[in-house]
C-alpha cells in the first residue's frame, strides 16, 4: 500500500479512534456489572405462616419462658430477665441473626445498618431505655442539673445533615436556598409551635406528646389530633409553604415509612413536640448513632444472652394451655418442627405475626387495623468517598424531591480524619403506592433491578462516582414498620392489642404505634416484668 | 522557493524542539521526577520521529501537498498539546498514557517533515549543499528553541500560550508555502481551508489560554511547580521560585524555605527547652521532618515517634536531596520511629494497652482546622487522649493558626485545650509568609519557661520569649465555645474568620 494523503488521514483517524477507545476502556474499564446480594427479609419463609402446613414437633423441651422474635423488644425482654437472674429461657428468632429492624451487617470497609440507625437524645420519659444507655455506658454520667453526659464517640458528628437542591448541598435539611419571606415566616411559626408544645402540659399533667407514646397525655382535645392527616392539620393552621410541606413529609417518611398526607396529624406533630431530651455535653436535637447504627445496641442487648438466642427458627404457633404454653417452632434448614414447653411466653413479633401465630381463649385481636409500610435498604460501598458541590459531605445526604430519603454515611463516626472507603445506607420508604402494591413490586423486581435502581439515584447526585461502586447489597423490609395513619394512635385496635392476657405476653413498638426503640424496649422490659410478676419470681 | 522552504525548515526545527520540551517540562511538573519525565519524553519523542522518517518512504506523490498536511497537523496538535495535557491531567484514567500517545503522535509527524523536505528539494539543490543546509537550518532552529524555551517562552507566555504560539508558526508555514508555491498542489483549496481553520483555533487558543489554565490547578501557585502528587489523602506540591521552596497541600501553603526556622523554633524549642530531660519524643503531623530537625537539636532525646498519616509526604521528604538539605536528613534519624497511621486511632490504640509509651514532649504540628475531617484532631476528645500518654511532667504543643487573622480559632484551641484538663501557655511568633502565627502549649502542671535554649537559634530565645508570651489588645484573650466532634465549633470559627481576611 502507498501512503496518499487519504490514507494518511484516515490512518491517523484510525490511530486517534483506537487510542482514544484505549482511554475510554481504561476509564470504564470496571466490571459494568456490580456485585450485591439481597440477604433478607426472609419473606418466603415467613409466609409459609399463611398456608399452617408444618411438620407435627419431632422433638420436645422444656423452658421458664420462651421469647418469639428477636428484635428489640424481645432483645429487652430477654436482656430483662436475665437482669433478673433468670437463665432458663429462650428467644426464637426468624432471620439469621438477632436485632430486627436494628439488625446491621458488617463488610471489609466498614459496618453498617440495614435500617434503624440513630436514638435522639432520651426524653425524661424514656426511663428504661435511660437505663439500658448507662448500663452500655451510653450516658456516662450527669451534671448538676440532672442532664445526662453521653458518650463523645456515640454522639453524632459534625457535620449533621445536608440538603441537595439546585445542584448543590446545603447545610442542614429545612430547605434554604430560594425561600421567600412569606414561608421563613411560616418556618418560624411552625418550629416555635413545636418548641412551644415540647414541655407543654396537658390538663392531666403528662407532657402532650411523650416517649414512649402512651405516657403521653390523654387530654382529649389534643388526642383528636389523631383524627386528622398531618396534610390537612397543616392546611388547617395556615400553613401553605411548599417547601415547609416537603421537609414535614420527608419527616414522616423518615420516621413512620408514611407521607403526610396519610399520617395521623398527632403522630406528625408528636414527631416534632415529642423530642425534648438535653444533654451536658450535646446541643438539644442531636442524636446517638454508631457506624452500625441501632445494631450495635442490639448487639449490647444480645451480648450476655447470646447463648439463649435461636435464629433461623420460624415460630408457627404459640398455643395457650391453660397453665402453660407451647411454642412451635420450624426451622427451614432442617425441615423440622420443635415444641418448647414453657411457663411463660413474650411475643414479640409485629401485631400481624401475633395474631397469626397465637391460639388463645383470651388473646384474641386480628391484625384488623394495622397497616405497615414496606421499605428497600440498600448499603452501597464505595472506594471513594462521595464530594459535591456547597456543604460538606454530611452523616445524613437527603436530595430534595427524590423518591429515596438519602443516605447515611456508615463510617461518619469513625474518628478517623480520612476513611479512603465507605458504606452508604440508602433508605427508601416505598410510598409510591399503597402499602400492598409497593411490596408485591418490590418482591416482583429482580436483584439486578434493585441494584440499578439504587446506583441510578445515587449516579444523579453524584456522577463522580461512576466507576467507584464496589457493591450494593439491598434489604427489602415487607412489613418495615408500623404505620401510625390517621386514627390509628388513639383508635381502638391499638387499645385492645396492648391487653395481656397470661400466660401470653406481648411486646412490640406495633403496640404504639411508631417504630422506635425507646418504645420497642419499653415494652419489651415490661413484658419480661410482667412475666416475672405472673412467674412469682421477685 | 528553496529559500523559503530552507527558512522553513529553521521554523519547524524550532517548533519540533519546543513541543518536545513542553512534552517534557509538563511532564516533570505534573508527575514530578524530571529526570525520567526528561529522558522518557524525549527517547519516545525520536523514535517516533524515526518512525516518521522511515514511514516518507511510502510517499511517492504529491510530496508538497503531503507536506503541507503534515505541517498543519503538527500545527494542531503539537499547538495545543500543553492545553489538553493541562486539561486533562486530573481526568483521565492514565495520565502516562496520553501523555506518550500525544508525544508519539508529534513525534512521527515532525519526523515527516525533513525527509519530505529533502525529497521536495532534491531536484533544485546539488545534494551536497542540500544536506548540509538542511541540517544547518535544523540544529540552528533546536538551538534557538532551547533558548528561548526557558529564557522566554516559560517565564513570560507560559507553556500553554508558548504551545499555541508554535501550532501557529507551523502552521503559518503551510499557508506561506500554500499561497507562495506556484505549482499545481492537488485540493489546494482543501488545504487552505483547513489551515485557516487551524489557525483561527489556535489563535482562539492563544487567547484564552488563561481561561484554559484556570481549568488546571497550576495557576494558583506562584513559582514554578517542581513536584506534585495526589496522594490518597492529599495533593501534594513543592514549588521553587529562586532561593524559595515553598510546600503546598490541597492548595495552602505549609511552609517557605526562606522562613520556615521561624516557625519550627517558636513551635518545638519553647517545650523541650522547658522539659528537663526530653527522653522520649512524639510528633503529630510533621512529615517534613522540619518539626523534627529542631528536636533533634537536644542531645537528650534517645527516641522520636512520628505519627504522619500520608506516607507520600514521609517518603518525599525523606527521599530526596533538596529536601533533606532543608531538613537535615533528620527523617532517616535512627533515634526515628515513623508510624504512617491516623493519629486519632492511633492513640485510640494505645490508650487500650497497658504497656503503652509515655512522651516527655509532644509536638502537633498539623495542617490547620479548616474542614471537618482534621478538626477532629482539634476536639477535646482528641485532646484528653494525650493525657494517656503523657507523665505528669510532660509538655505538648500544638500549632494554632494566627491569633491575630483568626483570633476565636485560636482562642478556641486553646480553651479546648483546657476543657481536656490541661494548663495553658498561649504564644505566637511572627513568620513573615504566614503572618503572626500562635501556639498553645498544654501540660498537667503550669508551663515555666525555659532560662535558656539551644546553641544556634535564629529566632528563639529567652528574650524573644518574653514577647512571644505577650498577647497585645488586638489578639487579647476572647470567649469562644470548645471544640467537640459533634460540634466543631472551631471550623465554623477558622471559616468565618479566614474568609473575612481573603476578602481584604
Amino acid at each position: 500500500m502507498t501512503l496518499t494523503r487519504r490514507n494518511f488521514i484516515i490512518g491517523s483517524a484510525a490511530t486517534l479512534c483506537v487510542a482514544g477507545l484505549v482511554e475510554a476502556l481504561g476509564h470504564f474499564g470496571q466490571p459494568k456489572a456490580v456485585p450485591g446480594t439481597i440477604p433478607g427479609a426472609s419473606s418466603a419463609v415467613g409466609h409459609k405462616l399463611r398456608a399452617q402446613s408444618f411438620p407435627a414437633p419431632s422433638r420436645e423441651v422444656e423452658c421458664e419462658v420462651a421469647i418469639v422474635g428477636g428484635g428489640i423488644a424481645g432483645l429487652a425482654a430477654g436482656y430483662h430477665l436475665h437482669r433478673a437472674g433468670l437463665r432458663d429461657f429462650r428467644i426464637l428468632e426468624l432471620e439469621q441473626q438477632p436485632g430486627g429492624n436494628s439488625m446491621s451487617g458488617r463488610n471489609e470497609v466498614s459496618a453498617y445498618p440495614w435500617g434503624a440507625h440513630y436514638v435522639p437524645l432520651l426524653t425524661e420519659e424514656a426511663t428504661e431505655a435511660r437505663r439500658l444507655f448507662e448500663e452500655f455506658g451510653v450516658i456516662t454520667g450527669y451534671d448538676e442539673a440532672g442532664r445526662p453526659r453521653y458518650n463523645e464517640y456515640y454522639l453524632c458528628a459534625d457535620p449533621h445533615e445536608r440538603l441537595y437542591r439546585y445542584g448543590r448541598w446545603q447545610d442542614g435539611l429545612i430547605p434554604a436556598l430560594g425561600v421567600g419571606a412569606e414561608e421563613e415566616a411560616q418556618y418560624k411559626r411552625f418550629f416555635a409551635f413545636m418548641e412551644s408544645l415540647k414541655n407543654r402540659k396537658g390538663r392531666d399533667g403528662k407532657r402532650l406528646f411523650a416517649i414512649p407514646l402512651d405516657e403521653s397525655s390523654q387530654d382529649r382535645e389534643w388526642l383528636a389530633l389523631d383524627n386528622l392527616t398531618m396534610t390537612e392539620w397543616m392546611s388547617r393552621e395556615g400553613y401553605s409553604s411548599p417547601n415547609l410541606h416537603w421537609y414535614v413529609n420527608y419527616c414522616c417518611r423518615d420516621d413512620f415509612g408514611t407521607t403526610s398526607a396519610e399520617t395521623s396529624a398527632w403522630a406528625g406533630v408528636h414527631y416534632f413536640a415529642s423530642r425534648n431530651g438535653v444533654a451536658a455535653n450535646a446541643d438539644a436535637g442531636n442524636v446517638i448513632t454508631w457506624p452500625e447504627g441501632n445494631g450495635w445496641l442490639s448487639g449490647k442487648l444480645a451480648e450476655p444472652i447470646g447463648d439463649k438466642i435461636t435464629t433461623g427458627a420460624l415460630v408457627y404457633a404459640v398455643t395457650d394451655q391453660g397453665d402453660r404454653v407451647t411454642v412451635d417452632y420450624w426451622e427451614p434448614k432442617s425441615q423440622r418442627s420443635t415444641r418448647v414447653n414453657c411457663r411463660a411466653v413474650v411475643v414479640a413479633t409485629p401485631h400481624f405475626v401475633a395474631s397469626r401465630i397465637i391460639r388463645s381463649k383470651t388473646w384474641s385481636f386480628p391484625a384488623e387495623g394495622f397497616s405497615y409500610a414496606p421499605w428497600a435498604v440498600a448499603n452501597i460501598t464505595l472506594s471513594k468517598l462521595p464530594a459535591g458541590k456547597g456543604a460538606p459531605l454530611s452523616w445524613d445526604n437527603v436530595a430534595m424531591n427524590s423518591k429515596l430519603l438519602g443516605y447515611v454515611v456508615a463510617t461518619h463516626q469513625l474518628t478517623e480524619m480520612k476513611p479512603l472507603k465507605t458504606v452508604l445506607t440508602c433508605y427508601w420508604p416505598l410510598t409510591h403506592r399503597t402499602p400492598a402494591e409497593a411490596r408485591a413490586e418490590a418482591l416482583r423486581r429482580s436483584p439486578e433491578e434493585w441494584r440499578r435502581i439504587f446506583l441510578d439515584e445515587l449516579l444523579k447526585l453524584h456522577p463522580e462516582l461512576d466507576g467507584q461502586v464496589e457493591r450494593v447489597d439491598t434489604w427489602l423490609w415487607g412489613h418495615a414498620m408500623i404505620r401510625p395513619a390517621r386514627g390509628f394512635l388513639w383508635g381502638e385496635a391499638r387499645k385492645a392489642a396492648r391487653e395481656q392476657c397470661p400466660p401470653i405476653f406481648t411486646a412490640h413498638s406495633d403496640l404504639s404505634g411508631i417504630s422506635l426503640f425507646e418504645e420497642a424496649c419499653t415494652h419489651g422490659v415490661r413484658a419480661a416484668q410482667n412475666v416475672l410478676a405472673h412467674l412469682g419470681i421477685a | 522557493m528553496a529559500r523559503l522552504l530552507l527558512v522553513s525548515v529553521f521554523v519547524i526545527a524550532t517548533c519540533g524542539l519546543v513541543y518536545e520540551l513542553i512534552a517534557g517540562t509538563l511532564a516533570s511538573y505534573l508527575l514530578g521526577d524530571s529526570v525520567t519525565q526528561f529522558s522518557t519524553v524525549i527517547g519516545c519523542y525520536l523514535f517516533a520521529m524515526g518512525i516518521g522518517s522511515w514511514l516518507t518512504r511510502y510517499v511517492t506523490r504529491n510530496l508538497l501537498g503531503f507536506f503541507i498536511s503534515v505541517e498543519i497537523l503538527v500545527g494542531l496538535i503539537g499547538g495545543a498539546s500543553a492545553a489538553v495535557l493541562f486539561v486533562l491531567f486530573e481526568h483521565v484514567y492514565s495520565f502516562r498514557l496520553l501523555l506518550y500517545f500525544i508525544v508519539t503522535l508529534i513525534g512521527i509527524l515532525v519526523g515527516f517533515e525533513l525527509p519530505l523536505l529533502l525529497q521536495i528539494l532534491k531536484d533544485r539543490l546539488e545534494f551536497k549543499d542540500l544536506v548540509s543546509k538542511v541540517f544547518s537550518f535544523d540544529y540552528i532552529g533546536a538551538l534557538f528553541a532551547s533558548i528561548l524555551f526557558p529564557m522566554v517562552l516559560v517565564p513570560h507566555l507560559g507553556l500553554v500560550r508558548s504551545g499555541f504560539l508554535f501550532g501557529i508558526l507551523n502552521t503559518l508555514v503551510a499557508l506561506v508555502v500554500l499561497y507562495a508555491i506556484r505549482e499545481e498542489i492537488p485540493a489546494s483549496r482543501m488545504h487552505k481551508l483547513s489551515a485557516v481553520v487551524t489557525l483561527i483555533a489556535l489563535c482562539m487558543g492563544f487567547v484564552w489560554s488563561e481561561k484554559i489554565t484556570t481549568l488546571s490547578e497550576t495557576s494558583t501557585y506562584q513559582g514554578n511547580i517542581i513536584y506534585a502528587r495526589s496522594s490518597p489523602y492529599q495533593r501534594i506540591v513543592l514549588t521553587k521560585q529562586a532561593q524559595d521552596l515553598r510546600l503546598y497541600l490541597n492548595g495552602n501553603l505549609q511552609f517557605s524555605s526562606q522562613d520556615e526556622y521561624r516557625y519550627h523554633e517558636a513551635l518545638v524549642h519553647p517545650v523541650m527547652s522547658a522539659v528537663a530531660s526530653p527522653r522520649r519524643v512524639l510528633i503529630i503531623g510533621g512529615g517534613d521532618g522540619l518539626a523534627l530537625r529542631e528536636v533533634l537539636k537536644y542531645p537528650a532525646v534517645e527516641s522520636v515517634v512520628l505519627v504522619d498519616l500520608d506516607p507520600a509526604m514521609t517518603e518525599l521528604f525523606s527521599g530526596n536531596e533538596m529536601l533533606l538539605a532543608l531538613n537535615q536528613r533528620s527523617l532517616l534519624s535512627p533515634k526515628l520511629t515513623i508510624h504512617n497511621r491516623d493519629a486519632f486511632l492511633w492513640l485510640k490504640e494505645l490508650q487500650a494497652k497497658s504497656d503503652r509509651p509515655r512522651f516527655d514532649a509532644i509536638i502537633i504540628d498539623l495542617p490547620d482546622p479548616s474542614n471537618f475531617s482534621v478538626g477532629k484532631l482539634y476536639s477535646v476528645t482528641f485532646f484528653r487522649l494525650l493525657h494517656t500518654v503523657m507523665e505528669n511532667n510532660s509538655i505538648a504543643v500544638v500549632q494554632s493558626t494566627s491569633p491575630l487573622v483568626a483570633r476565636k480559632s485560636f482562642w478556641c484551641v486553646n480553651k479546648t485545650l483546657e476543657a481536656a484538663g490541661f494548663c495553658t501557655a498561649p504564644y505566637h511568633a511572627y513568620v513573615p509568609s504566614f503572618g503572626e502565627w500562635g501556639y498553645v502549649i498544654a501540660s498537667r502542671q503550669p508551663y515555666r519557661r525555659p532560662e535558656r535554649y539551644p546553641e544556634g537559634l535564629r529566632y528563639v530565645s529567652v528574650e524573644t520569649a518574653n514577647e512571644m508570651f505577650h498577647f497585645p489588645a488586638d489578639m487579647a484573650r476572647v470567649e469562644t465555645k470548645i471544640q467537640h466532634l459533634d460540634n466543631q465549633a472551631l471550623i465554623h470559627y477558622f471559616d468565618d474568620e479566614w474568609s473575612k481576611y481573603l476578602i481584604y
